[in-house]
């Protein structure tokens, strides 16, 4: 398939899609007239395939400069008239919390799905949090599809509510639904309005005390009527395999799970599939508990569903068992699995399930922990900057690595070991503050270029008015590079693939009044190194910009000039120091069983930087 | 919402797969040939790829299932069918697979810099071998690497490894409609030699 595919595949057709793509051609067949977003795993494919068809498709698309701005930029569009959707990774809601839980209360005219990808089992986050619990927070009506062809058909869906009741909805996937492939049938593509108009009415969008007391009331009410839809929603479906022992409520991910446990193992079950989940439809859960003997609920990460299914229990006065997550049937944490809750199942049931023989090896398998790639500046960047320190003779226990999330945050591998702390995205420079305050040890903070633009810039400021001293790292790599390579307000492309507007870290650092602001291309290890000895000698805010494409784009360019450089290792000339291998660490270069030091042509990026590394100059081009 | 009956063709049997590789192997892009070439024989498929973290280097596992399932994630001990394209990676997936599976090894190892530094440890290939011979019943190791490279390109060892897994008896999609997908899926310029990686990884099955 080719993603344009995803917009010109016509009604009637079938497409083989990820759950993220899914969404797109959901927001197609929804007339969606303005996307916008930050780029955050699980959610990014979403982004990356409006940025090649947004132009197409005669929508308006944007990769903002944080969370919070791309909600704002899709409440004033849903304000506008305008059907928007607005999407990020779990986390990205706890940036965009504040106007988020406001545009719940203000409400909008056009439809607004804002959407949360959740992190079970944290292949790719901080934390697990459950935003399931964030609709409850916000009181915003909660859909959660199972497959791809749930989310694309619940695009449509959330828009048609989200108009009806003028109020954002929230579609909670989760890593395995937006990473999920699937047949997907597919509707017809409406073109969305070009541009609405705003009709002034500051009772309804200016959040000022005396106005917000009738926005609680008002969203109140709606959240009750929208419960009556919910409790008559054919998204809220039971499905019968006869029997009444046992009747399982589930949602999202988890339904899959029960679906093919229950079959695989014939278990005569009811089981009530919830997708449109808040507000909790309890007239549908009331009636499926009065029909069953025993409730399990199958759900993740937190125990949401159980507790609204025990507050039925104890509101009715029904003296039935509830399993779940609570009394220990299926584990508090992570992500689920078959296995997971066909033992979870098996506890419950009088009925042996399938159990299948499990191999396991004794034998030692390799690490292979997510690394900088190979040709990767950040590489390059790490090495100078451990070069200048052992140069300068500062002691590793002096030094603190604040470090942000990003790419660069997995130099905390050896041999670099630079990263002592990082919580959340623009953290480095303010925990920076913090800890060049609290102790005397040299703070150095390390931030990417997209992270700064969306989080970086307050606490810098912070950092040179309050006159703290450390030494800010920037490592401009032109792309948000760890969510798959997305643009950012620092190169001179927008999200339709636009020319625009480059805006300068460099004019940035220099406008809060660091004293010491140098760029640098830290390919070029010895000049880097020199830059790096000056800064960490310099009293105050030190910020040195580290720049260089990332090696995706590199990459990239070369494929398409037909450039293959290859570097190899001149087995003579080697001394076998292991410079190269210890100190340097990339990826493409390894140690045979025979002790010789070679690159693996296929790893190898061409960048040259270990020929830098090596002292005896046995690294060379490739013939 | 979709009826049930909008969801392709149902298989009575659920054929499962699980991929497994090394990040920039091409692993999902042989799994989304099948799975696409699935859709087009009228088949409900579901798969689950990795994405994120796991750069060029990391493990990357894809695994779905072929017919009336909801779940992408195969149960331990399910798998039909499990291409390795790396040796070491077979034994850490070895918990997907029994001793009827088919399971496919490309036999050249990719050493991660976490060996070189020495703060892990990659087996003995024999070893490896050796532990997957006695486990699997249907073990079919191959040098995809080597045979790319004579197809052309040593890039195309997902295809030698394709066409060898689809040459497994009770595989349940023809070769035309995997080449079909093959060709929808792959840049026209290296179809050529793809195609021929595939063919040569078709023929491994009968010289096994």
């Amino acid at each position: 398939m080719k993603v344009k595919e995803i917009l010109t595949e016509k009604e009637g057709g079938k497409l083989f899609l990820l759950g993220n793509e899914a969404a797109v051609r959901g927001a197609l067949e929804g007339g969606v007239s303005l996307v916008s977003t930050y780029p955050g795993t699980p959610s990014s494919e979403i982004g990356n395939v409006f940025y090649k068809i947004a132009q197409d498709a005669g929508v308006y698309f944007e990769f903002s400069s944080n969370e919070k701005v791309a909600l704002e930029v899709s409440a004033a569009a849903a304000a506008s008239g305008l059907r928007s959707f607005v999407f990020m990774k779990h986390v990205g809601l706890n940036v965009a919390a504040d106007s988020f839980m406001s545009t719940v209360y203000t409400g909008v005219k056009g439809g607004m799905i804002v959407l949360s990808a959740d992190d079970p089992s944290m292949y790719s986050s901080q934390n697990e949090q459950d935003n399931r619990i964030m609709a409850r927070l916000a009181g915003i009506p909660l859909l959660e599809p199972s497959n791809p062809q749930e989310v694309k058909d619940l695009m449509k869906f959330g828009f048609e509510l989200s108009e009806k009741y003028e109020i954002p909805v929230l579609m909670r996937t989760t890593t395995r639904i937006s990473h999920m492939r699937g047949v997907v049938n597919l509707g017809p593509v409406v073109k969305g309005k070009e541009k609405g108009i705003f009709q002034k009415n500051p009772e309804q969008y200016v959040v000022m005390p005396t106005f917000v007391v009738k926005m609680r009331k008002k969203l109140i009410e709606k959240l009750s009527m929208i419960k009556e839809d919910a409790n008559h929603s054919s998204l809220n479906k039971t499905v019968d395999k006869g029997g009444k022992s046992l009747g399982i409520i589930t949602s999202g991910g988890a339904y899959n799970y029960v679906m093919d446990v229950v079959n695989e193992n014939d278990l005569r079950v009811k089981i009530l599939k919830l997708a449109f989940s808040h507000p909790f439809p309890e007239q549908v859960v009331l009636d499926f508990i009065n029909n069953v003997d025993n409730i399990l609920v199958v759900e993740e990460v937190e125990p949401v569903m159980e507790n609204e299914v025990l507050a039925i229990i104890g509101k009715y006065n029904i003296r039935k068992k509830v399993y779940g997550k609570l009394d220990g049937t299926l584990p508090r944490i992570y992500e689920f699995n078959p296995d997971i809750v066909s033992s979870g199942i098996a506890k419950i049931v009088d009925k042996e399930l399938i159990k299948r023989e499990k191999f396991s090896t004794k034998l030692p398998l390799p690490l292979r922990p997510p690394v900088l790639c190979p040709g990767c500046p950040h590489r390059a960047t790490s090495f100078a900057l451990k070069k200048a320190i052992k140069k300068l003779k500062l002691k590793e226990e002096d030094i603190i690595y604040s470090s942000d999330i990003g790419c660069y945050a997995l130099a905390i591998q050896p041999p670099y070991k630079m990263a002592d702390y990082c919580i959340s995205m623009g953290s480095s420079i303010g925990i920076g503050c913090g800890f060049a305050k609290a102790t005397n040890q040299k703070v150095i903070s390390f931030i990417g270029d997209s992270t700064f633009f969306h989080a970086g810039v307050s606490p810098l400021i912070n950092a040179v008015h309050n006159k703290d001293n450390i030494l800010v790292v920037i490592l401009d790599n032109r792309i948000t590079g760890m969510t798959g390579g997305q643009t950012n307000p620092g190169v001179p492309v927008d999200g339709m693939g636009n020319p625009a507007p480059e805006v300068s870290i460099e004019n940035i650092a220099r406008g809060t009044g660091a004293g010491f602001v140098k760029i640098i291309d830290p390919v070029d290890l010895k000049k880097t190194e020199e830059i790096f000895k000056e800064a960490l000698q310099f009293e105050g805010v030190a910020v040195v910009i580290t720049k260089h494409p990332c090696a995706m784009i590199t990459d990239a360019e070369n494929r398409k000039k037909g450039i293959s450089i290859k570097y190899s290792i001149n087995q003579v000339e080697c001394s076998k120091c292991l410079i190269c291998v210890k100190n340097f660490a990339c990826p493409a270069i390894y140690i045979e069983k025979d002790g010789s030091v070679n690159i693996n042509p296929l790893l190898c990026d061409g960048c040259g930087v270990c020929a830098q590394v090596c002292p005896k100059k046995a690294i060379e081009v490739k013939k | 919402m979709p009826k049930e009956s909008d969801r392709g063709e149902k298989m009575k049997n659920i054929y499962k797969i699980q991929l497994i590789g090394v990040g920039g192997q091409g692993t999902i892009k042989a799994s989304t040939i099948i799975g696409e070439a699935a859709m087009k024989k009228g088949l409900n498929v579901v798969m689950s790829e990795v994405h994120g973290m796991a750069q060029r280097g990391g493990t990357v596992v894809t695994e779905f299932k072929i017919g009336d399932a909801d779940s992408p994630l195969i149960e331990e001990g399910a798998a039909d069918l499990m291409i390795a394209f790396e040796p070491s990676e077979a034994l850490r997936a070895i918990n997907k697979v029994n001793k009827n599976s088919f399971v496919i090894v490309n036999s050249s190892p990719i050493i991660p810099f976490t060996v070189s530094l020495g703060i892990s440890e990659y087996p003995e290939l024999s070893s490896v071998f050796k532990e997957l011979k006695t486990k699997i019943n249907h073990l079919i190791i191959i040098d995809a690497q080597k045979i790319a490279k004579e197809a052309g390109n040593i890039i195309s060892e997902n295809m030698v490894l394709l066409g060898t897994a689809i040459a497994t008896p009770g595989f349940p999609i023809s070769k035309e409609l995997i080449i079909q997908s093959m060709k929808e899926n792959l840049p026209p310029k290296s179809l050529k030699i793809n195609l021929r990686a595939f063919e040569k990884g078709f023929s491994q099955i009968e010289n096994n």
